[in-house]
């Protein structure tokens, strides 16, 4: 049977620094009749490009004991972070099909009383909504279309990466996440640098900013010949960060200002479904906060109050 | 007799003729079928800005040159988004290949400042990015519960936590100063 409540694996990055993702996601959830319950004494997933980097066996044991904490529980685990999917999922299925990886791990999880059982799977928010609630049921919860509103995607690399193993999308000519942020009703602006990386993962943003984003720059001057878009909608708090927060960062290291909205589509989503922005702090996205600046309320078509 | 070529000869020394086998043991199966195409170079978002090729890193794996690639700051330079290895004509794990390396490197004692210092917040906090003052704003503002149900409220999780890094000797990696870049 298809569950129905997900343990929240909130990670770093929506918890500690987008949390309006946090409360959207709540939202969101509750509308399409999907439980969230707090996983209590969850860890940084860990980071997969840079613990991963650094000691797979710590990487796999501090993940696997993530995931004994739901496997206690018996629920499922739904992420809304490509980086903590990846580290969750990847070792899940790791666990499950290295036995020498297993027994490292086990050992090390025998030190704190737990082991590793190979008995929950991990969801991406994306994988939830798409597969559990359905498209047909978001589009009926759709009460604010976005129409006529030039949406651009950034889908991120470790949900559907790789496709072989995830047998998820075509990473190549990915749709699902397409056809999920078409329910919104915006329209859907292609433009060639579309599947790039972000430029915040496998430890890079933390080696060395500027060509972290340098990626990103390419990728907005993509969509800029694409004709712009008026929002950027991606499935991960860390694209996030580095698409919103990266242009702050881009205008003081490079002198160049890009404008654009960055939504996590279950920030997207919420507004669809109705939700004022102010009901999940939409407008505490870092690059708001530090440019003292508001989203562009008439390009997405929401009526706000000033305040 | 000279002659103007400036050439680069590989010595016998730099040559550690185990060095694949243990890359390919640990993961990147089919890393010797590379034929050098240089799919993976071209599709790579990072080396299009900076010096890192991954064509040459994998040749450079397959000739065994150890100490070189260990040690050489590029190694950090994928951003791990797994492009390459989706069209890899050979379906190599490219990056299951560099993620090898760079724990190699790790144990070998290269690991950059920052890194070190992410993984020192790990330590710590048990979480790469931890909570700061703003956000635990921000998640009062929101209604939602001001300190995160994760690490940050349960002292026990942090000991566990902890508690396997100590064991799997990843404290100790990252703690000791063995030899910076």
């Amino acid at each position: 049977m298809a569950p129905k409540s997900f343990y929240h694996f909130l990670g770093c990055i929506i918890p500690h620094r987008y949390p309006s993702i946090e409360s959207a996601v709540k939202l969101v959830f509750k509308d399409l009749g999907l439980g969230l319950l707090d996983m209590e004494g969850a860890t940084c997933c860990p980071a997969p490009g840079v613990f991963g980097s650094f000691d797979r066996v710590t990487w796999a044991t501090i993940a696997a004991r993530n995931l004994t904490i739901a496997e206690a529980g018996g629920h499922p685990i739904t992420t809304g972070c490509n980086g903590c999917f990846a580290s969750l999922w990847d070792a899940n299925h790791e666990l499950k099909h290295d036995d020498e990886l297993r027994d490292a791990v086990n050992e090390n999880l025998a030190v704190i009383d737990r082991e590793f059982k190979g008995t929950i799977e991990v969801w991406h928010y994306v994988d939830a909504l798409y597969q559990l609630a359905g498209l047909d049921k978001i589009r009926e919860k759709v009460t604010r279309p976005f129409d006529g509103v030039r949406m651009a995607l950034h889908p991120g690399c470790h949900w559907m990466r790789p496709k072989l193993i995830k047998q998820k999308d075509d990473s190549e000519r990915p749709r699902i996440f397409r056809e999920l942020c078409e329910t919104s009703g915006a329209t859907y602006v292609p433009y060639k640098d579309e599947l790039i990386c972000c430029g915040a993962g496998g430890a890079v943003r933390t080696a060395d900013v500027k060509i972290a984003l340098e990626f990103t720059k390419q990728k907005f001057d993509s969509l800029l010949e694409a004709g712009g878009a008026d929002v950027i909608v991606t499935p991960c708090p860390f694209c996030e960060l580095q698409l919103d927060l990266g242009q702050v960062e881009i205008q003081k290291h490079f002198d160049e200002e890009y404008t654009f909205d960055v939504m996590h589509v279950v920030e997207l989503l919420a507004l669809a479904f109705g939700h004022e922005p102010d009901e999940f702090g939409l407008a505490t996205h870092l690059q708001y906060m530090q440019r003292k600046s508001t989203p562009a309320w008439e390009k997405l078509g929401i009526k706000v109050e000033e305040s | 007799m000279t002659d103007k070529i400036s050439r680069e000869t590989i010595r016998n020394e730099a040559i550690d003729p185990d060095f694949v086998d243990s890359i390919v043991d640990a993961g990147a199966d089919r890393l010797r079928t590379c034929i050098q195409c240089g799919t993976c170079s071209s599709v790579c978002p990072s080396g299009r800005r900076t010096a890192f090729r991954t064509r040459e890193l994998m040749r450079k794996a397959l000739l065994g040159l150890k100490d070189e690639v260990l040690s050489s700051p590029d190694l950090w330079l994928c951003a791990t988004c797994l492009t390459c290895l989706e069209r890899c004509p050979r379906q190599i794990k490219v990056t299951d290949a560099i993620i090898i390396m760079r724990n190699m490197a790790v144990e070998e004692g290269h690991m950059l400042p920052e890194h070190r210092k992410s993984s020192k917040k790990l330590l710590e906090t048990g979480h790469a990015v931890p909570i700061n003052a703003a956000n635990l704003e921000k998640r009062k503002n929101l209604g939602l519960k001001e300190i995160p149900p994760t690490t940050h409220s349960s002292k026990k999780a942090l000991a566990d936590v902890q508690k396997i890094m100590k064991r799997t000797g990843f404290k100790k990696l990252i703690t000791e100063d063995k030899e910076e870049n």
